[in-house]
């Protein structure tokens, strides 16, 4: 690779990003088509196929930012950062039905409680069951199971080891990868084909990054009434994890 | 022009992440509450208000739609930059967590999605029993 071609590149990284993230897509709708006839989605091969160069850019660079450590592929941490995600995330509510968002106000509100309350006791029974007795430890991997945002701020809150820690963004990592790989493929079992069980999906599993690309590959036109309730969920979760559920945690087990 | 469509929704997520913290920030989390959402309710309210008072031309419109159909690339992009390497690593804790806690939740929709109905329902019917009285 010519150096002066690698500058270019960097100069220009958001371009790059997007020529990269197109030859992703071209190439995911074009085995969607000839490999599965179109049954597989085309987005969703290429979220999966963004996941799969995440890990290979990870493995190659040992970086926290997948693909877009290498040089070569930076733009893409421009094109899929927070600012553009939530740019485009909200663009998606222009197409949004007002009365659907009100309609599901009730059950989305409930998703939500329970979608944080569910995450963190199982997160919390599997780091039991594996041997942390300690409800710190317990709190922390549990609130990782919330998101991999709530995890680690739950974990400084109540003074998590470092290693409990990134375990617990881990967890959030996973559960984010597999809304994002598995939603598609769960949508007819749950019934996730209108607005209001969007609202409620988005609700109970949370973790934004995960609906968006869940929900990207299930049906574009159920983004924003997932994304809606998502929104509130990492927030509700730093609010209730360090403080009632550490409390509940340590109380049931110390 | 589309700048006025770009424009809108710019100063909507601005609005609407800035209220997000804000709102974070007063229930003392470190983290947004609701950014995302309060930024769609402005786009969506904006949008409705313009539209009625006809000053939503087509090519606004189209600063907007561009954002939105360039949604999936996104996706693909932010998927493409998640620390999966770190995921994968956390060994079987951080999987079963992860991979356990989406099951269950899961499998809540369809019950919560009921929960949430049944109200609603209730009050249609109600109206359609007065009407028929």
């Amino acid at each position: 690779m010519s150096r002066l071609f690698l500058d270019l590149v960097q100069r220009n990284a958001l371009l790059a990003g997007f020529a990269i993230v197109g030859a992703i897509v071209w190439g995911s709708y074009f085995l969607s088509n000839r490999l599965t006839r179109g049954r597989v989605h085309g987005s969703a091969i290429a979220i999966f196929a963004g996941l799969v160069l995440a890990w290979i850019g990870g493995r190659i660079t040992g970086g926290e930012r997948g693909l877009a450590d290498l040089p070569l592929f930076a733009g893409v941490a421009v094109l899929g950062g927070a600012m553009l995600r939530d740019f485009a995330i909200i663009a998606t509510a222009f197409g949004a039905n007002p009365v659907e968002l009100r309609k599901a106000g009730r059950s989305g509100a409930i998703a939500l409680v329970l979608g944080v309350l569910v995450s963190f006791v199982v997160g919390g029974a599997i780091a039991w069951s594996f041997g942390y007795r300690d409800a710190v430890s317990v709190t922390t991997i549990g609130a990782g199971a919330v998101t991999y945002i709530v995890g680690p701020i739950t974990g400084a809150a109540v003074g998590a080891s470092s290693g409990v820690m990134a375990l617990s963004i881990a967890a959030g990592l996973v559960k984010s990868i597999v809304v994002m790989i598995g939603t598609p493929f769960a949508a007819r079992a749950i019934g996730l084909d209108n607005p209001q069980t969007a609202m409620v999906y988005g609700g109970l599993m949370g973790t934004t990054s995960g609906v968006a690309g869940g929900l990207a590959a299930t049906d574009p036109a159920l983004v924003p009434y997932g994304a809606m309730t998502a929104t509130f969920y990492t927030g509700l979760g730093c609010l209730l994890c360090p403080s009632i559920l550490f409390f509940g945690t340590r109380a049931l087990i110390e | 022009m589309v700048i006025y469509g770009v424009a809108l929704l710019a100063a909507c997520t601005i609005a609407g992440l800035y209220l997000g913290d804000l709102l974070g920030a007063a229930i003392g989390v470190q983290a947004n509450v609701g950014g995302v959402g309060f930024g769609m309710i402005f786009l969506i309210a904006a949008s409705h208000w313009s539209a009625r008072r006809g000053a939503l031309p087509a090519s606004t419109a189209q600063g907007v739609a561009f954002w939105n159909a360039i949604y999936i690339p996104i996706v693909v992009a932010m998927a493409a930059q998640q620390n999966v390497v770190a995921g994968l690593s956390g060994g079987a804790v951080a999987i079963l967590a992860g991979v356990l806690a989406v099951l269950a939740c899961g499998a809540l929709v369809p019950l919560v999605d009921r929960l949430g109905r049944r109200r609603p329902a209730s009050r249609e019917e109600r109206e359609l029993m007065e009407v028929g009285r």
